[in-house]
């Protein structure tokens, strides 16, 4: 039976390393290291993401013994944001259902940190300022979502005949052929086109900002007060890899339950079990989240981009299938 | 045929694709953090041989291929088949032309190919690695040539023509590499 480690002893010291300056970066900056749950009694409405679960042995205030596996820290971190109106960061194992590839392992590590008084501008810098000092990349590139496509596509995402006009594109695309046909999801056609045709053509060696995605793409994100159409929700790139997902964050509780049930809703079209949307963050929110910015970016992708590693079994002591 | 889901994806899955059976060479999962997943998958189209690339949208089912791989020894060819035995059962699989291809040429008898049938019928067939055949023509080479340098056809019974070295004569056995049509080494008889 092969019990050897997946990564090299080599890579575990530069994890180590890795670990201990971005650590040092936030130190310099006062932001404070938290650790949230890992089991919480609720799980993610996101139609894209999965929670693995688990039974406790006695009943829980939610009414079952369910307990989720967090897909990331965000709402226990908001809470916290919510409760002390502090700078906080934290790095955390988080667990996503269904996902294992190059960039993948179900269990993995990501990084993420709240700022006070931020803008998605300014997080944006942060974010520049945290490739440069802990893998010395150059400062970030920003694009708009629209810009993306107009440049590589000349059609434009945010109106029906651009869209359109892009579903009918990917019609002629013999690899796609079969099921675009059929596809009536406005948003599930600019994935497929941004995945397949606008990610790969990103300048590699430099980190790369895409910013303003459709309010459709939201996620967690504050509309744009300027154009409605967009979502102040940012994602990085840099070689070749999605590593960073942030959002000037959505404050307003009521539109935050609005999305949870949007969420819900498509479930059940895409017949999902639906999930009951986490009322302590709602509450939580309720009694005022601080304007502020927060984003999420993937520890163990850093690393595989600092270290030059091809698979994520490279820099993860062990993989799943491994584990 | 059952139905197999996205998830299900790994490279040796047999699928349909545009009403021919295939085979996924590679399976790459394309996960955004955010947003909808998909499978890049390279696959093989085993009737023509193709490779062809595709993209499927995570979640998904595509209905899969009766397709299976049997190790039979090559027995004749009448003119219209050439018939393969399954040594366990005895049993013939006739192969017409179309499945048999390129493969004609490195069929000798008693050799086990490998053959992929559809729906009960032979699609494809593929010969040992390697195979030995005698050299039925060629010219005679300089005498003393022992290095190998240069080379020069040579026809073999079955029909294939490959390149050998010059000290090889007509008569002797040469063993080859069917996937390169590379002459490998003389076999001492």
């Amino acid at each position: 039976m092969n019990w050897r480690p997946d990564a090299s002893w080599s890579m575990l010291q530069q994890r180590a390393d890795l670990f201990k300056s971005v650590r040092q970066f936030f130190e310099n900056r006062g932001v404070t290291e938290v650790d949230t749950h890992l089991l919480s009694q609720y799980g993610v409405t996101d139609v894209h993401l999965k929670n693995l679960s688990t039974d406790f042995s006695q009943p829980l205030p939610s009414g079952t013994n369910t307990l989720y596996l967090q897909t990331s820290p965000e709402f226990a971190m908001k809470r916290l944001v919510a409760a002390y109106q502090q700078d906080i960061y934290q790095l955390s194992h988080v667990v996503r259902d269904d996902e294992v590839g190059r960039y993948h392992n179900p269990e993995f590590t990501l990084l993420e940190w709240y700022r006070i008084g931020f803008d998605d501008n300014a997080l944006i810098n942060e974010v520049s300022q945290l490739l440069s000092e802990t893998c010395g990349a150059p400062p970030i590139v920003e694009r708009s979502y629209q810009q993306c496509f107009l440049e590589t596509l000349k059609l434009d995402p945010l109106t029906p005949d651009g869209i359109e006009g892009i579903r009918q594109q990917l019609e002629s695309v013999p690899a796609l052929t079969d099921w675009m046909q059929k596809e009536t999801d406005a948003s599930t056609i600019l994935q497929v086109v941004f995945s397949e045709f606008i990610e790969p053509t990103f300048t590699k060696n430099v980190p790369q900002c895409v910013t303003h995605f459709p309010v459709e793409q939201a996620a967690l994100a504050r509309v744009d007060e300027s154009d409605p159409r967009v979502a102040k929700r940012f994602e990085v790139y840099y070689q070749g890899v999605e590593l960073a997902n942030g959002y000037h964050e959505l404050t307003d509780a009521v539109e935050q339950t609005r999305r949870f049930q949007d969420d819900n809703r498509h479930r059940v079209t895409n017949k999902q079990p639906q999930m009951a949307a986490d009322k302590r963050l709602i509450s939580a929110l309720e009694s005022g989240l601080p304007d502020c910015a927060g984003v999420a970016l993937g520890f163990d992708r850093l690393l595989m981009i600092k270290s030059g590693a091809q698979h994520i079994s490279e820099v993860l002591p062990f993989t799943i299938n491994n584990a | 045929m059952a139905n197999y889901s996205t998830s299900e994806f790994k490279g040796g899955l047999k699928i349909m694709q545009d009403g021919e059976p295939c085979s996924i060479i590679e399976n790459e999962m394309v996960k955004p953090g955010k947003g909808q997943a998909f499978n890049r998958v390279k696959i093989r189209k085993l009737i023509s041989g193709k490779v062809v690339e595709k993209t499927f949208k995570s979640g998904e089912s595509v209905e899969g291929a009766d397709v299976i791989e049997l190790e039979l020894s090559y027995l004749y060819n009448d003119g219209e088949f050439w018939y393969f035995m399954n040594n366990e059962t005895f049993e013939q699989v006739p192969a017409d032309a179309k499945a048999v291809g390129d493969a004609e040429k490195w069929l000798v008898e008693q050799d086990v190919c490998t053959l992929i049938l559809w729906e009960g019928k032979p699609i494809s067939v593929q010969p040992p690695n390697f195979v030995e055949l005698e050299v039925t023509e060629t010219d005679p080479g300089l005498k003393g040539d022992t290095a190998g340098t240069g080379g020069k056809p040579a026809t073999l019974s079955t029909g294939a023509v490959v390149r050998v070295p010059l000290f090889v004569q007509i008569g002797e056995v040469i063993k080859v590499d069917t996937r390169s049509g590379e002459y490998v080494s003389r076999v001492q008889k």
